[in-house]
């Protein structure tokens, strides 16, 4: 870095964008779309665009949540079936006659639950954030099976519904959600105290610590984010299937791992941004999208998607030696 | 003296910012037990990995049995015959005692990959038996004592065609009767014809086992001395130098004020025993010691770092309780740690946020966001105060050079206008200016009524800033000395010699 200022402010602000590490994922996103668009052309129909960006908008807000801990080196395998666990719970109060708002929060707040015993037994006990999650993966899904014996809630009130299958200003109501979760994880991030120590800790969490941060109340705090994003989406997805099931949210928590990892989120903690984020689950949507479109059968998805993953990461670190 | 086993001859080698070795010889003959000695950082650590092939020297040359060469690595210079036995030892805690000795060097079956247990642990049973030490084979290495694993070091290197031993700081955990038992196989390898290299600063010891002791000070040789005719008070003055060095006395040192701090038998074993101090407004407080003298545990007991297991802590005459760095920050008390870049800095983060991260209780508005300007207003005042020579606010500290990543790191705690800082090695890796610098910024917050602790391996440092120097000795306060008293001798003294051992000064 040199100390001399560009002359031009102009030129400044296009050499930030692209040196920023989120430029080189958004053109990908740009050339696979048009790669894509070309190949079907029905991908860019405004109707396809737009159960696209509702499917993406679900995975968004699950990545978002996952962001955070992965920042401090952490991770949350559990948001999957956190998802369920607390679409189910909402679900069950509706039909036992709870209105939907309250019956929302309820199942935000079993997520909640589920989030609190996470970062208690990551930041208190100190036992590894794989461990505790995988545990709690296997709990909560357990638990679904078998308060429900495995059978799906149906009879969702029809007022509840609008929240998944709605449209606000043309775009769908869950789209909308994603942006306001993604734009509160951006101040959060960004403006707080607790951002800077978030990205601190995943930086140097001795360093953290010997500055003078309780850096175990951080971490119990940051393991309630994703549960409450999983719980969010596990509720949306309910209205969006008029039911709740019990294998919601199976192997979402690799796709939205995926989709930051995509986003240029070190899983060793410390870099990562919402923006990179929500660019990383647009890629991993748009490519589901397509390959569909393009009639590949759905056993070959998961192999490109692995593939697309890896890759990610592999440019990832190329960029970073450069 | 038979034709040597290993001559080095002028041997250099500089560190970014550091002269580590300069033109240093060193020889051992065969069957020769040698002593290495020397302040810490006088190169004696470097020259072995240089031998041993973990460094190359920028200049000089080796001979090994008359021939010139320069080891690649540890496995080729173990291949030769040269075995370093490091202060930490170097094995796998969760192998058994038996798969650790024969690491790399398994016995197979034939040419089979099979190993061959019953053969492995026939030899392994013969080398314990000459060594006299009974160890149960199939025990995990990290279940075993010090000693213990160092004896399986010392078989190991059995296993191999050993020549030279050298051996770093080998007894600094080690019982009495511990000693004395390595020291016996110490002479038997000698009558084998095996040399060794004995790096301590147990000065008594060092005389006990070796046939003579090689100084090192400031990377530079400063003389040997013979260990049947010498005498401690030769050898000190060998180590630390006979003038007394720069002694850039502090200008203006204001006269301590009232005292602030007040510690009562501070214990937290296993490394500080019983550590009572006071400290004064506006005063230096310089804790010298060896490394391992539990200077920096004590000092991260003070912080609520490590755990306190007894002992209590007055500031200003009232009963503290420290649970936490937080705690500590709170009251006014801040730490520099001795390793900038692994416990102070967040390497990918910038200036601008390293520098404001133990403040963000003053920058929080409605307890949550950071205000942007006030982080740019402290980061300015300091980069300039300090004279922190940055190309902005927002590039990323790891970019720094070691004095200026230092001096974020002091304008990090000096943000949070502490009452007591402690500064541990605040000089370590840093150029002669930028040294120079922060002695100056030392010297001038003790003036404006700051307390400091001192912690440092470097004498010249400790005596040109501190109004009083305390001496730490195995977790214990040795001393407490005025200024007038404090000299390199009578600081290197009470470091180095145990209780009951009589220093004619």
């Amino acid at each position: 870095m040199h100390a001399k200022q560009d002359p031009k402010p102009g030129r400044n602000i296009v050499r930030t964008l692209v040196r920023r590490r989120e430029s080189a994922i958004f053109l990908a996103l740009i050339l696979l779309m048009t790669v894509i668009g070309i190949a079907a052309p029905n991908f860019l129909g405004a109707g396809n665009l737009y159960l696209v960006s509702r499917q993406i908008s679900f995975v968004a807000i699950v990545a978002l949540g996952e962001l955070f801990v992965i920042l401090t080196g952490g991770i949350d395998l559990s948001v999957g079936s956190v998802m369920a666990l607390a679409g189910m719970g909402a679900a069950y109060a509706m039909t036992i006659g709870v209105p939907p708002p309250f019956a929302v929060l309820l199942g935000i707040f079993v997520g909640l639950v589920m989030g609190a015993v996470n970062g208690a037994l990551v930041a208190y006990v100190g036992i590894a954030p794989f461990i505790v999650t995988l545990g709690m993966l296997s709990f909560a899904s357990g638990l679904v099976l078998g308060l429900t014996k495995g059978w799906p809630i149906t009879d969702v009130p029809a007022s509840f519904l609008p929240i998944a299958q709605g449209s606000f200003l043309g775009l769908p109501i869950p789209l909308w959600i994603a942006v306001a979760i993604a734009v509160l994880a951006h101040l959060a991030l960004s403006t707080t105290a607790f951002g800077r120590r978030t990205y601190a800790i995943g930086g140097n969490e001795q360093a953290t610590f010997l500055s003078g941060i309780d850096v175990k109340r951080i971490k119990f705090v940051l393991y309630l984010i994703p549960a409450a994003c999983a719980s969010i989406a596990g509720i949306i997805l309910v209205a969006r299937f008029n039911s709740a099931q019990a294998d919601t949210g199976k192997g979402w928590e690799l796709d939205a791992i995926a989709a930051a990892v995509i986003g240029g989120t070190s899983l060793a903690g410390g870099s990562g941004s919402v923006l990179g984020v929500l660019i990383g689950a647009c890629i991993m949507g748009v490519i589901k999208n397509g390959l569909v479109l393009m009639r590949v059968s759905s056993y070959w998805q998961t192999a490109i998607i692995g593939i697309i993953i890896v890759l990610a990461a592999v440019l990832d670190r190329a960029k970073r030696r450069a | 003296m038979a034709a040597p086993l290993l001559e080095m001859r002028q041997v250099s080698r500089t560190f970014p910012g550091v002269r580590a070795l300069d033109g240093v010889s060193f020889s051992v003959g065969p069957g020769e037990v040698v002593g290495l000695l020397g302040e810490n950082g006088a190169g004696k650590s470097t020259l072995m990995k240089i031998l041993a092939g973990v460094y190359r020297a920028d200049a000089g040359e080796i001979l090994w049995e008359g021939k010139r060469i320069a080891f690649r690595s540890i496995h080729q210079a173990q291949e030769a015959g040269v075995t370093l036995i490091f202060q930490e030892l170097n094995n796998c805690p969760n192998l058994k005692a038996i798969e650790n000795l024969f690491l790399g060097r398994e016995i197979f079956r034939g040419r089979s990959p099979f190993l061959d247990e019953a053969a492995m642990r026939k030899k392994a049973l013969e080398l314990f038996d000459y060594l006299d030490v009974h160890i149960d084979l199939d025990v995990e290495v990290r279940l075993l004592s010090t000693a213990v694993q160092q004896m399986i070091e010392i078989a190991k290197a059995l296993l191999t065609n050993v020549k030279l031993l050298v051996m770093d700081e080998p007894t600094s955990s080690l019982t009495d009767r511990e000693t004395s038992r390595l020291f016996k196989v110490i002479r038997d390898l000698k009558q084998r014809g095996v040399s060794v290299v004995f790096i301590s600063h147990k000065l008594s010891e060092v005389f006990e086992i070796t046939d003579r002791i090689a100084v090192l000070r400031d990377g530079r040789n400063a003389g040997e001395v013979d260990a049947k005719t010498g005498t401690m008070d030769e050898l000190i003055n060998r180590m630390v130098g006979r003038e007394l060095g720069s002694r850039a006395a502090r200008v203006g040192t204001a006269v301590p004020g009232p005292e602030i701090l007040r510690v009562e038998g501070l214990s937290g074993p296993p490394t500080v025993k019983d550590v009572s101090f006071t400290l004064r407004k506006g005063e230096i407080l310089g804790f010298a010691g060896l490394i391992g003298a539990g200077r920096t545990e004590m000092a991260r007991i003070l912080f609520g770092a490590a755990k306190k297991t007894g002992g209590r802590v007055l500031l200003e005459g009232k009963d503290v309780r420290i649970g936490s760095p937080r705690d500590a920050v709170a009251l006014g008390i801040a730490y520099l740690p001795e390793d900038r870049k692994v416990q102070a800095l967040v390497l990918p983060m910038n200036v601008r946020e390293n520098l404001t991260l133990a403040v963000h209780r003053v920058l929080r508005r409605f307890r949550a966001f950071l205000g942007r300007k006030k982080e740019e207003e402290i980061t300015d005042s300091y980069v300039s105060s300090l004279r922190i020579r940055i190309a902005t606010r927002e590039q990323v500290v790891n970019d720094l050079s070691g004095g200026n990543q230092q001096k974020v790191v002091i304008a990090k705690w000096l943000a949070t206008r502490p009452r007591i800082l402690i500064l541990d090695e605040p000089t370590r890796g840093i150029d002669v200016a930028a040294k120079a610098e922060v002695h100056r910024i030392v010297s001038d917050l003790a003036a404006e009524g700051v307390s400091i602790i001192l912690i440092s391996s470097e004498l010249p440092e400790i005596l040109a800033l501190s109004d009083r120097v305390l001496v730490m000795h195995e977790g214990r306060v040795k001393t407490v000395l005025e200024k007038d008293q404090a000299t390199q001798q009578t600081i290197m003294s009470a470091a180095l010699v145990a209780d009951g051992v009589v220093v004619r000064a």
